[in-house]
């Protein structure tokens, strides 16, 4: 590389900016002139694109139509927006908006989760409090859900309403792997360096967790198929897969 | 069938409408559609050859597939006519569909969409409406021919609902890749529909579980039939024989896709990563044509990319995104055989934007004619397909 360059070249992790690679000349973005000047450049067309008010109503859309609602109450996100605006777009700001929001309240058992969700939900709910050792088995359930851990083919993301994971046949899967986790530890808890594990077993779903947050909120029908489970199988399974553990 | 219809259906069915509930319903004989998405813009380029244009060879030093030898070879490009042939990888298993007239292919065909993003573009496609103006997002076109198809069952061979089949009625979906035995017997299959009983996921809940037991069993019987094979198929030629055999027995309207085409770089050429994806395909189809037997003769395969990919190429012996691409149509009543729809000759001169193949032949247009045929549509009935289209009689079938 051109000594010239080799100041300017960066390697970060997986990340590298080449110069050798990039065109140094003169560019206007939004009809700002951006001169060539290398990674800088990326910087000041960042900054550029923070700026502008599409971007904020854009990325507080997206979080309020993942936490709140697919179609998210404009109120609530005009809100989000001009926080970001006003923070130059600090993301934790703009979370607190939501997350502090009535709105968010509202929205309470009304969200389908997407198989991220899901899967972590079912953990905190039968893990909570100990720690996992071997995350290959959350990984395989996310395959297996069709979410795969940073797996999203296009650079428009995973979907973020219903009708992205709510065919007929994710839900027919999502029962199937309601019964795998319901079925035991899959061996989050078994240490990859083969040392014995630290817990075995079915996952106890009905802990205090369950009576406090779960229990009190469930629905007739929820309460109706629990009462038929024949094993403690059956009984995880049902729960796992019931409507009011699949919505938030 | 009509929103309301399917609504007063739903009321007077028994606790459990399921699928099986429609076992059945069109009779044998009746015509089958299956749409195959390639995912990624496959570079049609080097499958359907362009080898009497010298452009080609031009344009791509590195990974031009090599002009078809003398008639009696037996590899190498297979010539269609004198200006069209088939990739090598395809010698064995489309050629011959071919040569006995099931098989055709249209090049110069796709969409005005110039995006050349795969997701617009592809989502573009699954909506099936007029570019200008809004978007429906939750109607696709597959969703509107099965509304207009009375009997027609329709399902998509794919672990989420495509965007063709998004709309207002339930379209059940399940990935025939890696199905074993259902997990939950009747028993239990009952108590989890029953959790849902009253909540708008309720038909999603029923035809998923339903679904699941219908393809556990049809598969059993395949695989017990199968056994007498030596060789037992894996990936999509697997997957084909299944869709073939649910298919042949009860649904009418179907729908898979298979990424995996984005080549942008070393594609290969006769030999290579392109042309192993190419030989997977052609031997699912293939298979697929086989197990569908005697309904092979009242079954449309269309074979559809989002767009081709640039005529010259790149400097990773690959290529990019393009327009124009070429789709194949397959079946035993097809009136195939040859090279359909409006062409040109393919040069530097009638190059789209001087990179890609120009689009003739509009995808709309061009399925509204044979989806026409192919039911005895009506203009009307055609027109809530593809609102706002023209369609044009290629005499696909």
């Amino acid at each position: 590389m051109k000594p010239e360059w080799q100041t300017l070249y960066r390697h970060e992790g997986a990340f590298e900016f080449n110069p050798a690679r990039h065109d140094f000349g003169a560019k206007t973005l939004l009809g700002r002139p951006i001169q060539g000047s290398g990674f800088a450049e990326i910087e000041q067309a960042v900054d550029l694109l923070v700026a502008q008010p599409a971007c904020a109503r854009f990325i507080s859309r997206k979080l309020a139509s993942y936490f709140v609602a697919d179609d998210p109450p404009r109120a609530l996100v005009d809100r989000m927006a001009k926080t970001f605006q006003k923070t130059h777009g600090d993301i934790a700001e703009v979370l607190a908006t939501l997350f502090e929001s009535r709105e968010l309240e509202a929205s309470l058992g009304a969200k389908f989760k997407d198989p991220m969700h899901y899967v972590i939900s079912t953990m905190r709910l039968a893990y909570d409090g100990k720690p996992v050792v071997n995350t290959h088995p959350v990984v395989n359930w996310l395959n297996a859900l069709g979410e795969p851990l940073f797996g999203r083919q296009t650079p428009d993301g995973y979907p973020l309403t219903e009708s992205g994971w709510a065919s007929s046949g994710q839900i027919s899967r999502r029962f199937e792997i309601a019964r795998a986790i319901g079925s035991g530890n899959g061996g989050l808890f078994e240490p990859e360096d083969g040392s014995p594990p630290t817990t075995s077993g079915f996952p106890q779903l009905s802990g205090r967790l369950y009576f406090t947050a779960v229990e009190p909120f469930l629905s007739a029908h929820a309460r109706t198929a629990l009462d038929r489970a024949g094993s403690q199988l059956e009984w995880n399974t049902f729960l796992l897969a019931s409507p009011d553990f699949n919505y938030r | 069938m009509e929103r309301r219809d399917f609504l007063q259906m739903m009321a007077l069915a028994a606790p459990a409408l399921t699928v099986s509930g429609r076992l059945f319903a069109a009779p044998p004989g009746s015509p089958r559609f299956l749409l195959v998405f390639l995912r990624g813009g496959y570079d049609c380029a080097n499958v359907v050859i362009p080898y009497s244009s010298s452009y080609y060879y031009e344009s791509r030093p590195n990974i031009a597939v090599a002009k078809p030898a003398a008639p009696n070879a037996t590899d190498g490009a297979v010539a269609l006519d004198a200006d069209w042939a088939l990739a090598p990888a395809l010698r064995a298993s489309i050629a011959p569909l071919y040569a006995s007239r099931q098989a055709l292919f249209i090049p110069f065909a796709g969409t005005d969409d110039l995006s050349r993003s795969h997701f617009e573009t592809q989502d573009s496609i699954e909506l099936g409406q007029p570019l200008q103006g809004s978007h429906d997002l939750r109607s696709g076109f597959l969703s509107r021919l099965a509304g207009v198809v009375r009997g027609a069952d329709p399902i998509a061979f794919t672990d989420s609902l495509p965007v063709c089949f998004r709309g207002d009625t339930d379209i059940p979906n399940i990935s025939l890749k890696g199905v074993g035995k259902p997990v939950f017997d009747q028993r239990q299959a009952s108590i989890l529909s029953d959790m849902y009983t009253g909540h708008p996921l309720q038909p999603k809940v029923v035809d998923g579980l339903e679904l699941r037991q219908v393809v556990g069993r049809v598969l059993e019987m395949a695989m017990k039939e199968a056994s007498r094979d030596a060789i037992s198929p894996k990936g999509f030629e697997l997957e084909a024989r299944r869709i073939g055999r649910l298919m042949r027995d009860q649904y009418r309207i179907g729908f898979v896709d298979i990424g995996g085409w984005d080549t942008h770089v070393n594609e290969g050429a006769a030999q290579g990563a392109l042309a192993n994806n190419v030989e997977s395909l052609g031997r699912g189809l293939a298979t697929l044509s086989q197990e569908l037997g005697g309904e092979w003769r009242n079954t449309v395969v269309a074979v559809v990319s989002e767009f081709g990919r640039t005529f010259r190429e790149n400097g990773n012996k690959g290529t990019d995104h393009g327009h124009g691409s070429a789709y194949w149509l397959l079946g035993g009543s097809i009136n195939g055989g040859r090279i359909a729809g409006e062409q040109v000759r393919v040069n530097k001169a009638s190059l789209f934007q001087d990179r890609d193949y120009p689009v003739l032949n509009e995808y709309r247009a061009v399925f509204g004619g044979l989806f026409g045929t192919l039911w005895g549509l009506s203009a009307d009935q055609v027109q809530r397909v593809f609102p706002g289209s023209t369609p044009v009689s290629l005499q696909l079938v």
